[in-house]
């Protein structure tokens, strides 16, 4: 039987990574198929070329037999083929029948937008899908979950016969998600294929057919989900060696000094309660997947989000966590997720970047910055992390990922911090840059600081953390330490602990 | 520039490294603009370049000049104060009210400039801690301060204020006349704050990134509040002035100064949207906005034209300057 979609020996290099290797994958009509890996594995590359929006560098996508080749992501859409992204693209101001119809609206013999047939079309949908949405609000007062729906409804309305759905639940709750996986069931008899993307074990183990596994943009493994087991597909998702990319495991760590207690923390009313110690010299891991919930824990830590209740002891002295500035003074410091929109000033240099927040040190009698002071205390920190950079009035926005990483370290190290938290602070950074940053996170412990790290990145949890917490949907699932801090151990706990 | 780095001709690519640098200022094209225009009014109007017309036009000058060094602090955060014409002539007329009271002019004025820096903090708690935006707010204070002023004078213009007042409008001081005095003086604390001050330094990281200034640790709603009173406080310093100068406190002075200090703090080479500017620049502005005003005047271009000739001037001049600066 011809497969509906066949992607065959894809392969794509960016300038100095080749993101997919030779990667081949069927979907057949009336099939669910899962794709799995870890981030970074080259899914979401695969499923860009699939939608028109990167071309291919080598083999081809065929379409019930017949070669295609998309030149965008209209030629994409016209090919039948319906992507659902994690970041929806409905306006949201419109209710369900203009987001539907947007672009393409039904019109009448005076050339007026035809509202009547194009609510009996919408409604038509709705009904095949077995949903009742208000057709008539805007989408932005419907749940996550009803504009998820309209999103494959238009997507159905543009024929499509392929539906990518790019990890749908991240953002429903279990019950939303069951309705879901009951809309993907409905499609599946009326011989839609599709490709589901997902971290979560179980439902991969409920709704799939067939599952494809991907690790370092190659495809590892594919199979009949009824003849794999969970932990079966974690190890081929994980199973590859940790490169010589970390420092020498040397645990810094004082486990009889806790240098931060977080007796009780609840972020919202409704959240978990949250509590851990963090000892001295410590590197702390924050594991999870995207969305369960580290970096709210770590804003709320530095009281760049209210907590509601908080009983958090600091060196033993209860800790006040009412704004960044507070946990500054009190030693605490965040370097966060995204280094463009949350840690640097762009339009500053380098060393108006690094003195931000050091400016009062520089400072006499009068509130005059002493420049000459400021300046050659930049150039120092630049030097202690190794900024490659022409010189301290280079704007930080001309440097690489991996120096701009370095400027917000530097930052941070002209303050006696005790507690730093990184949050992914690797992403976009090459291979070299990398393996510096962890060599700066190891001098940090050896002085006594304590860390917490924020990682998507199994190997980079295991080659540099002393513990740590596993994530799942806004709670701590496991602490985990020694020999018990496997990468299993970590999916399993991440996704759901639904294998043993 | 790199393959400069190994031939010795040393000071040829120092004196392009300087030029280089200076173009990337943000005054660079104000200052290249205001000289031709400068030098084109010069050469128009026979009467242009005498003393007598260069301290008229500073003066004329110095009440936009001032108002735009608050707006400038308010555009540098990315935001803006609408309300500054309505606050100065609010200002201006509770001095004028109060000393016609018998209250004494130096406690007077000094309570002006309070209802002024109070006006600005009203503005500022609610762009800073109610989160509003500050069009908004500044929209709506706008109004008030106008409607506020006319009910305090009912309307009409309080006059028959003390001669001793006159010196702030039309006295000098060491052979200069005090508005010059006055706009030489805020400018000179607006340059050290802005460029000299931790604050300084914060204003500008609010704009170029604001989450990323709360995110290490800087108040940034702190900052916001005070580059609103100050806003408020230049507003008041202008009415000061301009009541002097007319004797008189008018509730309906000021009209459209927002859109003149606007312009200034543009035509200086901000950006609107927060994170680069300089206050020699807006001073630039002002001045180039006050060279067009009294250049145009003796020329004896009717004052309708006038608006679109200053309109069409401003719209070359921010076009320029952004397709020239990164």
């Amino acid at each position: 039987m011809t497969p509906l979609l066949s992607l065959k020996h894809i392969s794509k290099s960016f300038p100095g990574v080749r993101a997919l290797k030779d990667v081949s994958l069927d979907v057949h009509a009336g099939e669910v198929h899962a794709l799995l890996g870890e981030n970074g594995a080259g899914k979401s590359t695969l499923m860009k070329i699939l939608c028109g929006i990167y071309r291919q560098d080598e083999g081809e996508i065929s379409i019930n037999g017949e070669a295609c080749h998309f030149h965008g992501y209209q030629d994409a859409i016209d090919a039948g083929i319906g992507i659902i992204f994690q970041e929806f693209s409905l306006i949201p101001d419109l209710d369900a029948v203009d987001n539907i119809f947007l672009g393409r609206e039904l019109r009448n013999r005076f050339g007026l937008r035809d509202r009547r047939s194009m609510i009996a079309e919408a409604q038509h949908l709705f009904d095949r899908l077995k949903v009742s949405i208000p057709l008539d609000r805007p989408i932005v007062d419907l749940s996550v979950a009803d504009q998820q729906f309209i999103e494959i409804a238009k997507a159905l309305s543009l024929k499509a016969r392929i539906l990518v759905l790019d990890e749908p639940t991240a953002t429903l709750t279990p019950s939303e998600a069951d309705h879901l996986f009951t809309i993907m069931r409905k499609l599946r008899e009326q011989q839609v294929g599709m490709v589901f993307i997902s971290h979560h074990m179980e439902e991969i183990f409920t709704i799939c057919d067939r599952v494809t596994v991907m690790r370092d943009g190659e495809k590892v493994h594919d199979c009949d989900v009824a003849s794999t087991t969970p932990d079966d597909l974690i190890e081929k998702m994980v199973g590859r060696r940790v490169e010589n990319l970390y420092p020498q495991q040397r645990c810094d760590a004082d486990y009889d000094d806790v240098v931060l207690d977080i007796e009780s923390l609840r972020l919202d009313a409704n959240g978990p309660e949250h509590s851990l110690k963090l000892h001295r010299g410590e590197i702390l891991g924050f594991a999870g997947l995207v969305g369960s919930g580290r970096t709210e824990l770590a804003m709320g830590l530095i009281g760049a989000t209210r907590p509601v209740h908080a009983k958090v002891r600091m060196e033993g002295k209860p800790a006040k966590l009412r704004h960044p500035a507070t946990a500054l003074k009190q030693g605490i410091g965040l370097l966060p997720e995204s280094r463009k929109i949350q840690g640097l000033i762009l339009p500053f240099s380098c060393r108006d970047n690094i003195s931000l927040n050091n400016l009062t040190q520089f400072q006499g009698a009068l509130p005059l910055i002493k420049r000459r002071q400021e300046s050659s205390t930049a150039a120092a920190l630049m030097g202690a992390v190794r900024v490659k950079a022409p010189s301290p009035e280079t704007p930080v926005g001309d440097l690489s990922g991996g120096n701009q990483q370095k400027v917000v370290i530097a930052r941070w190290l002209g303050h006696q911090c005790k507690v730093l938290i990184f949050d992914e602070p690797t992403r976009g950074i090459d291979v070299g840059a990398k393996s510096e940053i962890y060599a700066l996170m190891k001098e940090l412990t050896a002085r006594g600081v304590s860390i917490i790290m924020i990682s998507s990145e199994l190997p980079e949890i295991l080659g540099l953390c002393d513990r740590a917490a596993v994530f799942y949907q806004g709670r701590i699932a496991a602490e985990l330490q020694g020999d018990d801090l496997t990468s299993q151990s970590i999916m399993h706990h991440a996704t759901g602990g639904l294998s043993t | 520039m790199s393959q400069f780095d190994s031939t010795p001709g040393i000071t040829r690519r120092s004196s392009k490294d300087r030029l280089a640098s200076w173009r990337r200022t943000p005054i660079f094209y104000p200052l290249i603009g205001f000289i031709v225009v400068f030098i084109a009014m010069a050469i128009i109007n026979d009467n242009f370049l005498t003393a007598s017309n260069q301290v008229n036009l500073a003066r004329q000058t110095s009440i936009i000049a001032i108002i735009a060094v608050g707006m400038s602090l308010a555009i540098l955060t990315g935001g803006i104060d609408l309300s500054v014409g309505p606050v100065m002539a609010l200002s201006g007329t509770v001095m004028a009210g109060l000393m016609v009271a018998g209250v004494p002019p130096s406690l007077a004025i000094l309570l002006g400039i309070l209802v002024g820096a109070g006006f600005g903090a009203f503005n500022g708690f609610f762009v800073a801690f109610a989160g509003m935006p500050p069009i908004i707010v500044t929209l709506a204070t706008m109004g008030i301060a106008r409607g506020l002023g006319l009910i305090y004078t009912g309307g009409y213009p309080i006059s028959g204020l003390p001669p001793e007042f006159a010196f702030f409008g039309r006295g000098s001081l060491a052979g200069i006349e005090t508005p010059i005095l006055i706009m030489i003086g805020v400018y000179a604390l607006g340059f050290v704050l802005l460029h000299h001050t931790a604050t300084g330094r914060y204003l500008y990281a609010i704009g170029g990134n604001e989450e990323a200034t709360r995110l290490s640790g800087i108040r940034v709603s702190r900052y916001k509040l005070l580059v609103y009173t100050l806003s408020g406080t230049t507003a008041a310093i202008a009415g000061l002035i301009l009541t002097s100068r007319l004797m008189s406190g008018q509730p309906n002075a000021g009209v459209g100064f927002e859109l003149d200090a606007i312009a200034a703090v543009v035509l200086g080479g901000a950006a609107i949207t927060g994170g680069r500017g300089m206050i020699l620049g807006t001073l630039i502005g002002a001045l180039l906005l006050g060279v067009l005003n009294n250049g145009l005047n003796l020329m004896g271009v009717s004052p309708y034209l006038q608006n679109v000739i200053k309109g069409l001037i401003i719209l070359l001049a921010i076009y320029i300057s952004r397709k020239r600066t990164p």
